[in-house]
């Protein structure tokens, strides 16, 4: 027995990559937390309040799969990753799922071996300038020195663009948001690119947002989600559609205030069968009947988060745009629930 | 009678493996070696179990592949559509270049601020051992970080240096600019260069074709391009100061005959200086200046302030150690040594560079050798302040964009290993050579 735990022990220290695999809901609910990996901070998205408590749009993703999980949107261990070590985090298993501004792409998908389950944001690359600098589109940027992100797909749409245009510039990488806006701020570089809705929240945060423009340009597509493994489809569906329950939420007029009135049965069969009242699916996912009621009671439905954390209301100002149900013109469109 | 007294033969048993003190040192270290190798081979065949379950078995073919991404400071051709394999060889060259700089200006600065730890002047040695204390109890990214925001807040953007009374200006007969985004200085230009020379270079490959009617070949062909008038001058100068040489040999042989030593510093100086300039001219040598056009700074040569503050703060960490080792370089060297050399007249400066320093070395050199390697492994913090250095390319973006940890990680681990030996090989050469030859 001694032995057993030793060779564990140090099977634990050599190499988790790779042991942790199968069967994340039994760790998760053994566990009694979930582990979801957030950025360092970023406003509107995911950043600590004065209370130290994580809130924002990517950290509601986790609360309302802690909560479809476990019953409790608080039962979260967030994990602050950097452009750089997220994806080393999610596939070595330190989280088990990630909701930190991530693009969809074919790599990521593909050969870095994850699961896109979903986007909770349709965004897409921008510039920042200061006014004063007297520019008004991307194109005008030859020459410039432009701060980004390391190890973001940002990195590789700058260098398309401005390889494109046969235009010239210097990139500044930076880790972080914060050294970012340090460098952009004390006119270290000339324009600061991220995803446009990074760029909204960057924006609000300084002190004089007005003297700031996002140049019209948007030079490619962001779309942004929550993601897990490769190699327990189990898990990958619990986030799915627990993304899915609460765009689908909206679009039926689920909220947070109506939920528990809705779930004590209604005349709409789609509804009955998300909130559980009727059929089985949550059974199907492992999970109890009431796992979407839960997922949709944790912050309420995609709307309310959007408007709660970057919507128009909000200092980041965000407008629905593509992220309007599909009901609305957007692109928000939940397979039914059957 | 005669008593052969042969020592009775003991045949060998297995147990004398344990209980013969003959042999149980070394049954217990085979088994020690055994057992470690079991581990290791466990560990690694582990390692390479789970990456083939998760379908990421280990594969170096993503260094062919185009890399995608800008670096900024390059000092071989490179551009986005390189491969991860010249990105990462773009790394490591300004992680050398980095090592390079940092290890000769701690070397300076360290000497400089040891030897005046010891002066008699009160206020020198206390204000050297406050800057001693500070800069070794700090950590170094603190320095690293702390001197990027200085450079970045203190010195005024490109943007201030517009206009005719603009808020800032450029010093040293306007041709140096220090701005918040690095220093632009001018670079050396000829107008009648004689081209760069491919290294490495592949002849068939289309980068090297020689372009339509005569001309240099592309930027991008071979691994990186030496300049020939560089090569030019540097020989020069290396025949200029082997004469310089052979003429102080020639006053030592005369000096030993007649014990008159024949003026030759200005023979000395010219053989080194005339050749020299005489070069420079033929190539057209000037001074190309740095100018504001558009965003930026054009022309001249551009010292990002990640470099500077990358330098500056190695630099000045390191020092803070090496002046310790140079002061207790000396502190070794007895006072009877300083004593006698006094009592042939030589003055205190000649004391210290002839008498004192050549003799503290042996004992400096071996601890220094560990200076130069912590600098070097020390400026992969670099990422820090975006300063592109092997592990910002290879261990930082190829490894995000390919998703390859272990390659990219065992990848950074050998060539940091191969540095660090190099410079260790280097060094020890060199205190052979300065040891104490015993006779």
């Amino acid at each position: 027995m001694k032995q057993t735990v030793l060779v564990g022990a140090l099977a634990l220290a050599g190499l988790s990559a790779g042991v942790a695999g199968a069967a994340t809901l039994d760790d998760v609910k053994a566990r009694g937390k979930l582990n979801c990996g957030v950025t360092t901070g970023l406003t509107g998205f995911a950043n600590p309040n004065a209370n130290g408590e994580w809130e924002g749009f990517d950290v509601a993703v986790c609360r309302a799969v802690a909560a479809a999980i476990l019953g409790d949107p608080t039962a979260i261990e967030f994990v602050p990753t950097t452009g750089k070590t997220r994806f080393t985090a999610l596939a070595s298993g330190e989280i088990d799922m990630l909701a930190r501004n991530t693009t969809w792409t074919f790599t990521r998908d593909v050969d870095l071996k994850f699961e896109f389950v979903g986007v909770n944001y349709y965004d897409g690359q921008g510039f920042m300038v200061p006014k004063e600098l007297g520019v008004s589109s991307a194109k005008e940027l030859d020459g410039a020195t432009v701060c980004i992100q390391t190890g973001t797909t940002t990195e590789l749409n700058l260098a398309d663009f401005f390889r494109a245009n046969n235009m010239e510039y210097e990139p500044v990488p930076v880790e972080t948001d914060n050294e970012a806006q340090q460098q952009y701020l004390a006119g270290a570089c000339d324009a600061y690119t991220t995803d446009a809705s990074g760029l909204a929240a960057v924006r609000a945060t300084f002190e004089a947002p007005g003297d700031h423009i996002l140049l019209p340009e948007i030079i490619s597509k962001e779309p942004l989600g929550p993601l897990v493994r490769h190699g327990d489809n189990e898990w990958g569906d619990i986030v799915r559609w627990t993304l899915n329950a609460l765009i689908a939420a909206e679009e039926y007029g689920i909220t947070s205030a109506n939920v528990d009135e809705l779930a004590q049965g209604t005349e709409s069969p789609e509804i009955n069968r998300i909130l559980g009242t009727e059929g089985s699916l949550g059974e199907m996912l492992g999970l109890n009947a009431d796992w979407a009621k839960n997922a949709i009671k944790a912050g309420g439905n995609y709307g309310e988060l959007f408007e709660k954390n970057i919507g128009e209301a909000t200092p980041i100002g965000l407008a629905r745009g593509l992220n309007a149900q599909w009901t609305n013109g957007g692109l928000l469109y939940a397979p039914p629930f059957r | 009678m005669s008593i052969t007294t042969a020592p009775p033969k003991e045949s060998f048993r297995l147990g004398m493996l344990v209980y013969d003190t003959r042999y149980r040192s070394i049954t217990i270290q085979i088994v020690a070696l055994i057992g470690f190798l079991i581990l290791a081979g466990w560990l690694v065949n582990n390692t390479l179990h789970n990456l083939a379950v998760l379908g990421k078995p280990i594969d170096f073919s993503f260094l062919k592949d185009s890399a995608g991404y800008d670096i900024n400071q390059r000092l071989i051709d490179y551009n986005s559509q390189s491969s991860h394999w010249r990105a990462t060889v773009v790394g490591l060259i300004n992680t050398l270049l980095v090592a390079f700089l940092g290890c000769i200006t701690a070397t300076i600065i360290g000497i400089i601020v040891g030897v005046l730890r010891l002066s008699n002047n009160w206020l020198v040695a206390r204000l050297m051992t406050v800057y001693v204390e500070t800069f070794r109890n700090v950590p170094v990214l603190l320095w690293i970080v702390f001197t990027m925001a200085i450079l970045i807040e203190t010195l005024p953007a490109p943007r201030d240096f517009r206009g005719d009374d603009s808020e800032a200006s450029m010093v040293l007969f306007d041709s140096v600019a220090l701005t918040n985004r690095g220093f632009y200085v001018p670079e050396p230009m000829f107008s009648r260069g004689l081209g760069d020379l491919p290294i490495l270079a592949d002849r068939s490959s289309p980068a090297c074709a020689v372009p339509e009617g005569g001309g240099p070949v592309s930027d991008s062909c071979g691994l990186f391009q030496v300049s020939l008038d560089l090569l030019l001058i540097l020989a020069v100068l290396g025949a200029g100061f082997y004469v310089s040489s052979l003429i102080r040999k020639r006053a030592d042989r005369i000096q030993n005959q007649t014990g008159d030593r024949p003026t030759t510093w200005y023979l000395r100086l010219g053989v080194v200086v005339i050749p020299t300039v005489a070069v420079l001219v033929l190539l057209g040598f000037h001074l190309g200046r740095p100018e504001l056009k558009g965003f930026n700074f054009q022309g001249g040569i551009y010292l990002r302030n990640s470099l500077i503050a990358l330098w500056l703060a190695l630099s000045l960490y390191t020092a803070a150690f090496i002046a310790e080792i140079v002061r207790a370089g000396i502190l070794a060297i007895s006072k009877g040594q300083s004593e006698a050399a006094a009592a042939l007249g030589l003055r205190s400066n000649r004391i210290m560079s002839l008498v004192i320093l050549p003799q503290a070395l042996r004992v400096i050199i071996p601890p220094l050798i560990s200076q130069y390697l912590n600098l070097t492994k020390n400026s992969s913090l670099a990422i820090a302040v975006g300063y592109m250095d092997l592990t910002g390319t290879l261990m930082g973006i190829t490894l995000n964009q390919t998703g390859r940890e272990l390659e990219t990680v065992l990848m950074g681990m050998l060539v940091y290993l191969s540095i660090s030996l190099c410079i260790s090989a280097v060094m020890n050469l060199y205190n052979q050579r300065v040891k104490l030859v015993e006779r």
